[in-house]
């Protein structure tokens, strides 16, 4: 088990090293720091003690070196848009986009677990095909047209629900700040985590029904009908609890893309995430948030892809036997 | 003369085509991606309106409703926006840009991807295991956030000046980039089973070179799967180019793709004028849908084992 984990960490750290050196290639040779932050009428030797401070005169590993260190520190440097250091800046977004895609990852399993489980079923019924039909559309509609469609329809014309932002929101603690405990907070989140979500879903539903054809095709599942299990004992206590393995893995590594792709929702509906202030940064050219943005979500991904595994290891006796 | 209806004639009767005269959605959707492809390709002579033409607008036209709507005009058949240009003419417009960029970063990402997985499944080794790392890594981010992390780069690196000028080239870039490990991974599979055929071998055998070897024999035999991602790649780019632009990082105003026609609408979203946003949206969704309705019969098509 150790072993286990112990492999898995190792090899997450080449991909850290690598993208921490995108994100300090970005961060040293882009833009030119020294000049955004010299004084209009500087002289030669005000640059040189600029320089030598932010240790650009260094060798390269050094200075890659020192940027890993400070990174490890929660140190980002400053935003050149903001004037503000971005480990705060990205701190205080973090729990607006991580409380979104929580939320639509939920509505993604809730609605489409039972949707693949039905056109799994049955198979050829009219709403079977009309489920199918849906999911095609939902892979081919953009989200942010989604995000407007939404908004006209239960925004403008039924005056329904919010159309921007989080609501009001509580502070828990130093610096989480929650939306699920008032009544705007939660009529706020509906529209964006239906937008986030919607992929998610059309996905989560093609995978349990290709799953659930898979298992019912096998013998157990004859060995159970010719037994007389009820349809309902052989449908949800045989075939799904099988293909929920494979679903909750996709939904796992599938988490890491839906905060990143939370970009898109959270610039349509304006909520105040990470995604927002990304794509505020790419457009004012704010080189260190992106830089920052980046090693977050990679940190991220290696992390739930380090849980799945783990959790792999747990649910699926297999793996445990073999090593 | 006569060698062009013979050729006609082969390619009618040809499996592809045959199985394309037997399946109604592909029909359908071939026909709706002419008509779109048509309608963007001879835009500026077919389209009712000129939008790039400031001169003709007149902010009397503004926010003329669609047809079937009160105030309609037929000169408008899908109404007009806020500077009274007519939305039907700069969806055409717009759609000749967004297939542009569809098309070349696309083609982008095939050379790369191409070259790359036949090196990849080629050399092996080092190489390959590098070359296939990489896009692992890459293919685990959304390719949106790979294109805008990109594009975003490559804009604050540019001088201001240049900007403009090269955004175009920047997103083709962006795009072509975040969708090539798709191409290089397929090719690189094909290679891995075709290199160790006995037609490579007699190849190598009498001293044909390494990149002769992948480009005139290998490459005939992968060309198929790439045609199909490079298909629903259509689909992935055209809305990759318009979610870009809609959010602001993509094509300048002075070149309005679909996604900053959706862009500008949505801010008139809430006095009412939805048609502004709504048909662009419509459009692009149209577009994607018959773009990924062809990639499915072609996958279906070209595979063997499902006929």
């Amino acid at each position: 088990m150790l072993g286990f984990i112990g492999s898995r960490l190792l090899q997450a750290i080449p991909v850290l090293l690598v993208v921490g050196l995108i994100a300090f290639a970005m961060f040293a040779y882009v833009g030119d720091p020294v000049s955004i932050m010299l004084p209009q009428d500087h002289t030669e030797a005000q640059r040189l003690q600029l320089i030598h401070d932010l240790g650009l005169d260094q060798p390269f590993p050094v200075q890659y070196a020192h940027f890993l260190w400070l990174a490890l520190h929660g140190d980002f440097g400053i935003s050149y848009r903001l004037a503000q250091p971005v480990a705060a800046l990205l701190a205080e977004r973090l729990p607006a986009t991580l409380e979104l895609a929580v939320t639509a990852s939920m509505l993604a399993f809730a609605i489409g677990v039972p949707m693949g489980v039905y056109t799994g079923i049955h198979r050829n019924t009219p709403l079977s095909r009309l489920f199918m039909t849906l999911s095609l559309t939902g892979v081919s509609l953009p989200t942010f047209l989604l995000g407007i469609m939404l908004i006209l329809v239960f925004s403008i014309r039924l005056g329904l629900l919010p159309s921007f932002g989080r609501g009001d929101v509580i502070q828990i603690g130093g610096w989480w700040t929650t939306g699920f405990l008032t009544l705007s907070g939660l009529k706020a989140l509906i529209l964006p985590s239906i937008t986030l979500g919607l992929f998610q879903m059309t996905l989560i539903m093609r995978l349990v029904r290709a799953e659930m054809l898979e298992v019912l095709r096998t013998d157990y599942i004859k060995f159970a009908r010719a037994r007389g299990l009820t349809n309902r004992s052989i449908h949800f206590g045989h075939a799904l609890k099988n293909t929920l393995v494979p679903v909750i893995t996709i939904m796992g590594l599938q988490f890491g893309g839906i905060v990143a792709f939370s970009l898109v929702t959270e610039t349509v509906f304006q909520w105040p995430g990470m995604g927002l202030l990304l794509v505020k940064s790419v457009t004012g050219a704010d080189i260190p948030v992106m830089s920052a943005y980046l090693m977050l979500i990679a940190l991220l991904f290696v992390l739930i892809n380090l849980i799945v595994d783990l959790l792999y290891y747990a649910v699926d006796p297999r793996l445990r036997t073999k090593r | 003369m006569m060698r062009a209806p013979r050729w006609i004639a082969r390619c009618w009767d040809s499996d592809l085509f045959y199985s394309f005269r037997r399946s109604p959605t592909a029909v359908i959707a071939a026909a709706i991606a002419f008509i779109l492809a048509f309608g963007a390709l001879f835009a500026p002579w077919i389209a009712p309106h000129n939008p790039m033409d400031v001169a003709s607008l007149s902010l009397m036209d503004s926010f003329k409703p669609p047809i079937g709507m009160e105030d309609a005009d037929w000169s408008n058949l899908l109404g007009t926006d806020n500077q009274g240009r007519d939305v039907l003419s700069a969806i055409m417009y717009g759609m000749r840009v967004s297939l542009v960029v569809g098309f070349l970063s696309v083609i982008f990402a095939i050379v790369v991807g191409i070259s790359l997985g036949l090196l990849a499944g080629y050399a092996g080794g080092l190489i390959d295991a590098t070359l296939m790392r990489v896009a692992d890594v890459q293919l685990t981010f959304p390719s949106i956030l790979t294109a805008l992390l990109i594009d975003g780069v490559i804009t604050a690196a540019l001088p201001t000046e240049m900007r403009e000028a090269l955004q175009i080239d920047v997103i083709i870039f962006a795009i072509g980039i975040s969708l090539w490990p798709n191409f290089a991974r397929t090719v690189r599979g094909s290679t891995l089973v075709e290199r160790n055929k006995d037609y490579v071998m007699a190849a190598r055998v009498i001293g044909v070179p390494a990149w002769r070897i992948m480009a005139s024999h290998v490459l005939p035999n992968v060309i198929g799967p790439v045609l199909v991602i490079g298909t629903l790649g259509l689909g992935l780019a055209v809305i990759a180019e318009a979610t870009l632009s809609f959010l602001g990082v993509g094509l300048p105003p002075t070149q309005p793709s679909l996604g900053t026609l959706i862009r500008f609408g949505a801010d008139y979203l809430f006095s009412g004028n939805w048609w502004v946003t709504i048909f662009p949206g419509l459009a692009l969704v149209l577009l994607v849908l018959a773009i990924n309705l062809l990639g499915d019969w072609l996958r279906d098509a070209l595979n063997p084992k499902l006929r």
